[in-house]
């Protein structure tokens, strides 16, 4: 009878995260900033079909990097639970804290049980009827969830994008210019990304409704302007 | 309330009806008998009709249980997605379930998706959901939906009619639905024309209304007293807009006063 080989719990978890890991380096990253009417999602993707930005709900939006296919499973499940939700109770009753709870539980599952992690890093963000109301959640791979303020940057760079953000982002500023300064940060000072490389949505302060708005590639490069 | 996740094979798509069905949600109404013939409550007289620019529809506010008036300001045009409105008349309660479901499967469709129905598509949703409703309706529940919106592929407005088997009919002009239908209809066969602009449109469907009001005692007028009136909301290229309460209030006065000044209308 064959033996299994003795694996140590410790080097079993950092395999499957040095895998995930490594998959979600290969990807482009994004971030999300404050702004004075909101909060602005911002991605370094040069597909205008397969989009790391959407819409989950009234306030909500969902952002992914990594792997395609695997975030946006979660997307659509995130979408199904916050529509289940609604309908059960209350369009008032569905929120960001309950959907990242339930993200952060289904990739804790799979990266301690399944054959491989998930490789991808999301972002359920929430834009309140006040500032005070706003809320990012950063979820990685292993379930682990952050409760990230003012502004997020997922992916392989997230390091130098959160650097840079730190000294650049300030929440009061208006929407082209937070834009900007959310385009600095992903490209960083030896480049320079064009409206066709970047994936761009708001979720607006309104009073009531959908907040999530997406903007084509006119719009970003007269923001951009 | 878990995250809902499904194997490929069992994958309800972009459908929020089938993954209410998935998740096991009863459906209400399924199994529905009326035998002792409960006094249902009853939404009446709802209109819509193209013009130049879209279409517009509208609908009195009174609801009806037999001979009580139940409810004055109810709520019988809706908005289902920017480019497109649903009315409803019959059983007030399925009815109002039907637009509430209507609305989140447009919606639910549109963010899976990352893109709209198309305006067909949304009538035919609309469809099944009535031909699912009809063990319903054959125990009294009656439900009659119009459906009017812009075609942005196309580029105009259309209408879609329907009976309660799902029969979806497309109208070329104008359409009323509900227990007042058959005078309203006449009102606007007097006044309307394909080329009528806005503000014509939107007064013919105010003397539909009001026409409907007066000879049939299941539909309600415009109220004055509670500063209650019909709602009327046109949908063009602009998308879904509903008319400003008091603008309503205005033209329902002028229409009144122009019947006045032509001798009263037995």
């Amino acid at each position: 009878m064959n033996m299994p080989f003795y694996v140590a719990p410790e080097q079993l978890m950092k395999d499957r995260a040095d895998f995930a890991q490594k998959g979600i380096a290969r990807g482009r990253s994004l971030v999300a900033v404050e702004y004075d009417a909101g909060v602005l999602l911002c991605a370094e993707n040069p597909s205008r079909n397969l989009r790391k930005v959407s819409e989950i709900y009234d306030r909500m939006a969902f952002a992914g990097v990594g792997r395609y296919n695997e975030y946006d499973q979660l997307r659509i499940a995130g979408i199904r639970h916050a529509d289940m939700k609604g309908f059960t109770y209350s369009r008032d009753d569905v929120d960001a804290q309950a959907l990242a709870n339930q993200y952060a539980q289904m990739l804790g599952q799979i990266f301690t049980h399944e054959t491989k992690p998930l490789e991808v890093e999301i972002l359920v963000v929430a834009v309140g009827f006040d500032t005070d109301g706003d809320r990012m959640f950063h979820i990685r791979y292993d379930g682990s969830v952050t409760d990230e303020n003012g502004f997020a940057a997922l992916g392989g760079s997230a390091e130098a994008i959160r650097d840079r953000l730190e000294t650049t982002h300030t929440a009061d500023a208006d929407m082209a210019a937070s834009l900007n300064v959310a385009v600095k940060a992903l490209s960083g000072d030896d480049r320079v990304l064009t409206p066709n490389e970047i994936e761009v949505a708001v979720l607006e302060r309104l009073d009531g409704g959908r907040c999530f708005r997406r903007f084509e590639n006119g719009e970003i490069a007269d923001l951009l302007a | 309330m878990t995250l809902p996740t499904f194997n490929p094979s069992d994958d309800p798509g972009p459908s929020f009806s089938g993954l209410l069905d998935r998740l096991g949600h009863n459906r209400m109404f399924e199994n529905a008998e009326n035998e002792n013939s409960l006094e249902i409550t009853h939404g009446t007289t709802v209109v819509a009709a193209k013009f130049a620019d879209g279409v517009i529809i509208a609908g009195d506010r009174r609801a009806t249980s037999g001979n009580l008036i139940s409810h004055r300001n109810m709520q019988k045009v809706f908005e289902a997605d920017k480019w497109s409105g649903v009315a409803i008349a019959g059983a007030a309660g399925p009815a109002i379930e039907m637009v509430k479901l209507f609305q989140l499967q447009l919606q639910h469709y549109e963010k899976v998706e990352g893109h709209a129905l198309s305006l067909e598509g949304k009538a035919n949703q609309l469809s099944q959901m009535l031909r699912n409703h009809l063990p319903a309706a054959m125990a009294g529940m009656v439900v009659v939906p119009l459906f009017a919106g812009f075609d942005r592929r196309r580029g105009f407005g259309r209408l879609f009619a329907y009976d309660v088997t799902g029969g979806r009919y497309e109208e070329e002009d104008f359409v009323a639905s509900g227990s007042g239908s058959l005078f309203a209809r006449t009102v606007i066969k007097m006044g309307y024309k394909a080329t009528n602009d806005h503000d014509t449109a939107v007064d013919l469907m105010i003397k539909a209304l009001f026409t409907a009001a007066d000879d049939d005692s299941a539909t309600g007028g415009p109220d004055s007293m509670r500063g209650i009136y019909p709602i009327v909301a046109s949908i063009t290229s602009d998308g879904y807009t509903e008319l400003d309460e008091s603008d309503i209030a205005n033209r329902f006065e002028r229409v009144l006063a122009e019947f006045a000044e032509g001798g009263s209308q037995s």
